[in-house]
């Protein structure tokens, strides 16, 4: 079951995390920025977390608007 | 005496409360460094930062506050599109009337190869877009024109050059909006411009050592940075990242005046750009009706209408230098103006002023129709005492 756990975006710089962070809350889905957790990425940069029951809708938030890696449960 | 500032044109003054507030907002309250770590200071940072791109893609109709990078001023925004973007080889179009910002780099490139083509433009500044067209060669790389003389005001016909290039979709159109920005309406779409580079300390309100440029989807994969170095991003590798803005933001960026930036832009987003053209449009025809009244002693450069150009006047006062008119405007009436060349002898040979120069009044949107009047007035007095001179 993956309902209480949580995702995190990964893109490619803080400008990003900020725009990302803007469409999602935007679509009134709770998120928040957190540094990146180290068994995810070697760079020191931030992401953005959510509940990863909004997985599917913030994937599709995204898609053709603000580029990001991936998104990988936490 | 009271001051009398008339150099807007070369940087605006003053600027909007709320830049000076926002500017010690993030230096008392914030500090960090934007997109340099996840802490909370540093998103606060960031997010001035993103708030400012944003403010910026509204005003000149930009989809992705992302495409602009934040430069030091329109000079290196400039110089990253000229000088990371024409190879030897490329052919290059551009006009008679740039700042030397264009000029300088596009003759330093001419050395190295790079074909450059200089459209000639009336007495008054203006450019005929079909002199493009007929410019246009098999390798032309890119246009680059200023969208309004600093000179003279006049405004050059973006949209229409930008429409004839439809046709040419490899043709690179870039547009120097250091005079336009904030003072006439921007469309990146509308002006089909692939480049714009701006200024942050004119119209746009910002402080001193802000700027930026847009740059369209793909082109990062053209244009070379100038710089390279720290971003905050993808710090694992030690190849400079390809993407926007990063690219071509490397160091630590000038957050406190980015924040000023970003005040100045929403400044002007409040007052809408029509009112600021209004406004200047108002001033500008008051003065130009001013000068008519003294059509004897006073030659007046440029269109001559205010519909025509930014609120912008190039003018000589017969038998008096432009160094010495603007010190008697100063001593006399605290008037702050620019005489000379203002860095665009390319624009000073079109409108038949090299090397004399001439006297520049450049008026802003705080002005007010008394600041004319009163700069109607110094004119009128210096014609006279010179009258009695010679008599
Ligand atoms: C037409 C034009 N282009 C470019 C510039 C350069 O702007 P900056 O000095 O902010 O780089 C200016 C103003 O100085 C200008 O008037």
């Amino acid at each position: 079951m993956t309902t209480h756990n949580d995702c995190v975006v990964l893109v490619e710089s803080v400008s990003h995390a900020l725009g990302a962070e803007k469409i999602i809350k935007g679509a009134g889905i709770n998120c928040k920025l957190i540094h990146v957790p180290r068994h995810l990425s070697s760079d020191c940069g931030i992401c953005l977390r959510f509940r990863a029951d909004d997985r599917e809708r913030v994937e599709a938030l995204l898609q053709g608007k603000l580029h990001f890696f991936d998104i990988k449960l936490l | 005496m009271e001051i009398l500032y008339l150099d807007n044109a070369a940087t605006s003054f003053p600027k909007p409360d709320t830049v000076m507030a926002a500017m010690i907002a993030y230096q008392q309250n914030i500090g960090a460094n934007p997109g340099r770590s996840g802490h909370g200071r540093s998103v606060e940072a960031g997010r001035i930062v993103f708030e400012t791109r944003e403010a910026l893609a509204r005003l000149f109709h930009i989809e992705d506050p992302l495409r602009i990078a934040l430069t030091k001023n329109a000079t290196e925004s400039l110089n990253i599109v000229l000088q990371g973007g024409l190879k030897p080889g490329d052919s290059v179009i551009t006009s008679g009337m740039e700042h030397n910002s264009v000029m300088r780099p596009l003759r330093f490139l001419e050395g190295r190869g790079v074909e450059l083509s200089v459209v000639p433009c009336s007495p008054r500044g203006e450019l005929e877009p079909d002199d493009v067209r007929k410019a246009l060669r098999k390798n032309t790389r890119m246009v680059v024109l200023t969208h309004a003389s600093n000179v003279t005001g006049t405004i050059l016909p973006v949209e229409a050059v930008g429409a004839l290039l439809r046709d040419r979709p490899e043709v690179l159109f870039c547009v120097d909006a250091a005079q336009t920005a904030g003072a006439l309406p921007i469309d990146v779409e509308k002006m089909r411009i692939d480049l714009l580079a701006f200024t942050g300390h004119k119209s746009l309100f910002g402080p001193q050592g802000t700027g930026g440029l847009y740059i369209r989807e793909g082109l990062e994969n053209k244009i070379s940075p100038l710089m390279m170095g720290g971003t905050g991003s993808r710090s694992e590798f030690e190849q400079q990242p390809v993407f926007m803005p990063d690219r071509y933001e490397s160091g630590t960026p000038n957050t406190i005046g980015i924040a000023g930036l970003g005040a100045g832009v929403s400044f002007v987003l409040e007052q809408t750009v029509g009112t600021v053209r209004d406004q200047e449009e108002r001033l500008i025809s008051r003065f130009l009706s001013g000068l008519r009244d003294l059509r004897d002693d006073v030659i007046v450069y440029g269109p001559q209408d205010a519909s025509r150009q930014t609120a912008v006047v190039s003018f000589n006062i017969r038998d008096v230098s432009a160094s010495d008119a603007a010190s008697y405007f100063e001593d006399n009436r605290g008037i702050l103006c620019r005489p000379g060349l203002h860095c665009a002898p390319s624009a000073h040979r079109t409108i038949g002023t090299f090397p004399r120069g001439t006297i520049r009044f450049s008026f802003g949107f705080f002005n007010t129709q008394r600041d004319v009047d009163d700069a109607c007035a110094a004119l009128r007095e210096l014609v006279k005492r010179k009258g009695n001179h010679r008599s």
